[in-house]
């Protein structure tokens, strides 16, 4: 499989603070990376830096072999590389239905597209995956009044909605609650098999990321430490000092 | 639609057609009222549907007189020889060459005022809030004194233009429907752009501009076409104007910051911001208690006004139709729908 994203010898300093030292990573075309590490280690630096939020110091960011570390965010989004954020957003006064067909991918429509109205498609496609995360008998409600859980679920939704390549997810089961997790992982894999996008994950809980990715990353300090499957983390001596804080 | 809002907007429209007839004396005022409501319904296209509050919006009406002027004189004569004659020489104008002018003015300075707007917000939307408001507002600033400074356009004295060919009385009638036709279009185009994708992107740039970059949105190109057409309409009512008023100057009556500049900001909130009826609803209230008061208050007009404002944007921020909203959800189909079944909590 050929890789998606690639990220050669990336550097992110904030004043003297070194986020990130010449991190290379590479995330398969169809499949799902991980991507942990220890509180401050610099992955949502990383995930900032692939999406265009911030310029880097050094190295490359390539996504579909076309070098985008010098584009802005808007429109590394039109490429179809998205993200979800750390901090969920939606649009807090809206309802889960307009959240979604707000989300429709506007790339992917003219400007006399946009001012159309919505279609039958459109609503039926935003029920479908309101009813994908769960939150079909929710969707005339307020999105605000939205559990936290719940507004992750639909941030999830909305990304779906967008008809991304590939998708960055930064904590996607942060403050949900436990049962719901296995349902998350569930559909984090359908999302990735069904609907054929490459995802990209940061993740703090080991059960989800190791349940899930295929390939996984280890960041500590700001560096790259290990890579592997699953099973080569677990038992990789490095990653366990990093974690315990072993030096 | 419903029978009951068809019933609704055959009332209104009826209304629009009498009104001028029933009031006779008050041809000017109602022509304004329709001003005010054109004024109010585009200023909320950007402010309250977008979430970026012009302050420079006059500048469309400053230009749109302009324009109008310039084209409807720049077809018969030398606009510099007429301007510099200032009404002392003799231009007469054909009733055909009058209307052709204007209408060729009117649209041309429509036109006119959404190019600039694009070529504008290229550089005022990089600033957010205040400083939106603020940068937009010294364009409008900018442009007054730069054209009372330009003596081809009339400098300081501004710009006469010829009067209504006919009885005066009917001219009053004839402006007051050409407002009130600019009127109508903006509320039913502003109807449907509400309700279509593009409407939904914009209210998304309002309530998270970050969030809409980063879903791919096409956020600086939906904002330049928003305000185009915003500048449009106002552009388009700033030529009647000029028409209307038969004699305007930059700084007083043309970019007129303070007065219309900020009143068009008034009339929205006072009637409900980012709704589509509010700004219509405002705009109406407005100019009911501004012509009040500047006929029986005289003296303390500004003072009254001033209050207005201040309780407005103080107590009562989601103005008549979101104060309505929040009272009657009923009227608006907001209603609480039964539980669906499985929905547990």
């Amino acid at each position: 499989m050929s890789s998606i994203i690639e990220v050669q010898g990336v550097s992110k300093a904030y004043g003297g603070v070194i986020a990130n030292r010449e991190v290379s990573i590479s995330v398969k075309q169809g499949g799902i990376t991980g991507l942990i590490g220890p509180n401050g280690s610099g992955k949502t630096t990383l995930f900032n830096s692939v999406v265009g939020y911030h310029p880097i110091d050094a190295g490359s960011i390539k996504f579909e072999g076309k070098e985008i570390s010098k584009l802005p965010v808007q429109e590394i989004a039109r490429l179809g590389l998205l993200r979800t954020f750390q901090q969920t957003r939606i649009y807090g006064k809206m309802n889960g239905i307009e959240n979604m067909l707000i989300s429709l991918p506007h790339r992917k429509m003219s400007i006399w597209d946009a001012l159309k109205t919505y279609s039958r498609a459109d609503y039926e496609k935003a029920d479908r995956l309101l009813e994908f995360v769960g939150l079909y008998e929710k969707r005339m409600l307020k999105s605000g009044d939205l559990s936290f859980g719940q507004q992750k679920l639909l941030e999830f939704a909305m990304a779906l909605m967008n008809e991304p390549t590939c998708l960055l997810l930064d904590e996607p089961t942060a403050g949900i609650n436990p049962t719901l997790i296995n349902g998350l992982i569930e559909r984090l894999k359908r999302a990735n098999s069904e609907f054929g996008i490459t995802l990209f994950i940061i993740e703090h809980n080991m059960r989800v990321i190791m349940n899930i990715a295929e390939t996984i990353y280890c960041m500590a300090h700001g560096e790259m430490l290990a890579q592997g499957t699953p099973d080569e983390i677990q038992n990789d001596q490095r990653v366990i000092d990093a974690y315990l804080g072993a030096h | 639609m419903s029978k009951n809002k068809i019933i609704f907007y055959a009332l209104i429209l009826a209304a629009t057609f009498i009104a001028p007839f029933l009031f006779p004396n008050f041809g000017t005022q109602l022509a304004t009222m329709w001003l005010m409501i054109i004024v109010a319904l585009t200023w909320d296209m950007t402010g309250g549907q977008m979430g970026y509050n012009s302050l420079g919006n006059i500048f469309f009406y400053g230009t749109g007189m302009y324009v109008a002027a310039v084209i409807s004189i720049g077809l018969v004569y030398d606009v510099g020889d007429y301007t510099n004659a200032a009404g002392g020489g003799i231009y007469a104008f054909t009733d055909a060459q009058y209307f052709s002018g204007l209408l060729l003015g009117v649209v041309g300075a429509g036109i006119f005022c959404s190019i600039t707007a694009v070529l504008i917000g290229y550089v005022t939307f990089g600033l957010r809030g205040p400083y939106f408001a603020i940068g937009t507002l010294g364009v409008a600033i900018a442009a007054g004194e730069l054209v009372s400074n330009w003596e081809w356009v009339g400098g300081g004295q501004g710009i006469a233009l010829p009067v209504y060919p006919g009885d005066l009385d009917v001219g009053k009638i004839f402006f007051y429907f050409l407002f009130a036709a600019i009127g109508i279009s903006v509320f039913v185009f502003a109807r449907w752009l509400y309700g279509t994708r593009f409407g939904a992107a914009i209210n998304a740039i309002r309530d998270d501009e970050e969030k809409a970059d980063a879903m791919g949105i096409h956020a600086l190109r939906y904002k330049l076409i928003t305000w185009a057409m915003a500048a449009f309409f106002v552009g388009m009512a700033g030529g009647v104007s000029a028409f209307q008023l038969i004699h305007f100057e930059p700084l007083e009556s043309a970019y007129q910051t303070i007065n219309l500049g900020i009143f068009m900001v008034v009339c929205v909130l006072l009637g409900g911001k980012g709704t589509l009826w509010g700004p219509v609803v405002g705009a109406v209230l407005f100019h009911l208690f501004k012509e009040v008061t500047w006929n029986y208050f005289l003296g303390w007009q500004w003072v009254a006004l001033g209050a207005l404002i201040v309780v407005t944007v103080v107590y009562f921020q989601d103005g008549v139709m979101g104060w309505l909203t929040h009272k009657r959800p009923e009227w608006f189909g907001i209603k609480v729908e039964a539980k669906v079944a499985g929905e547990t909590e």
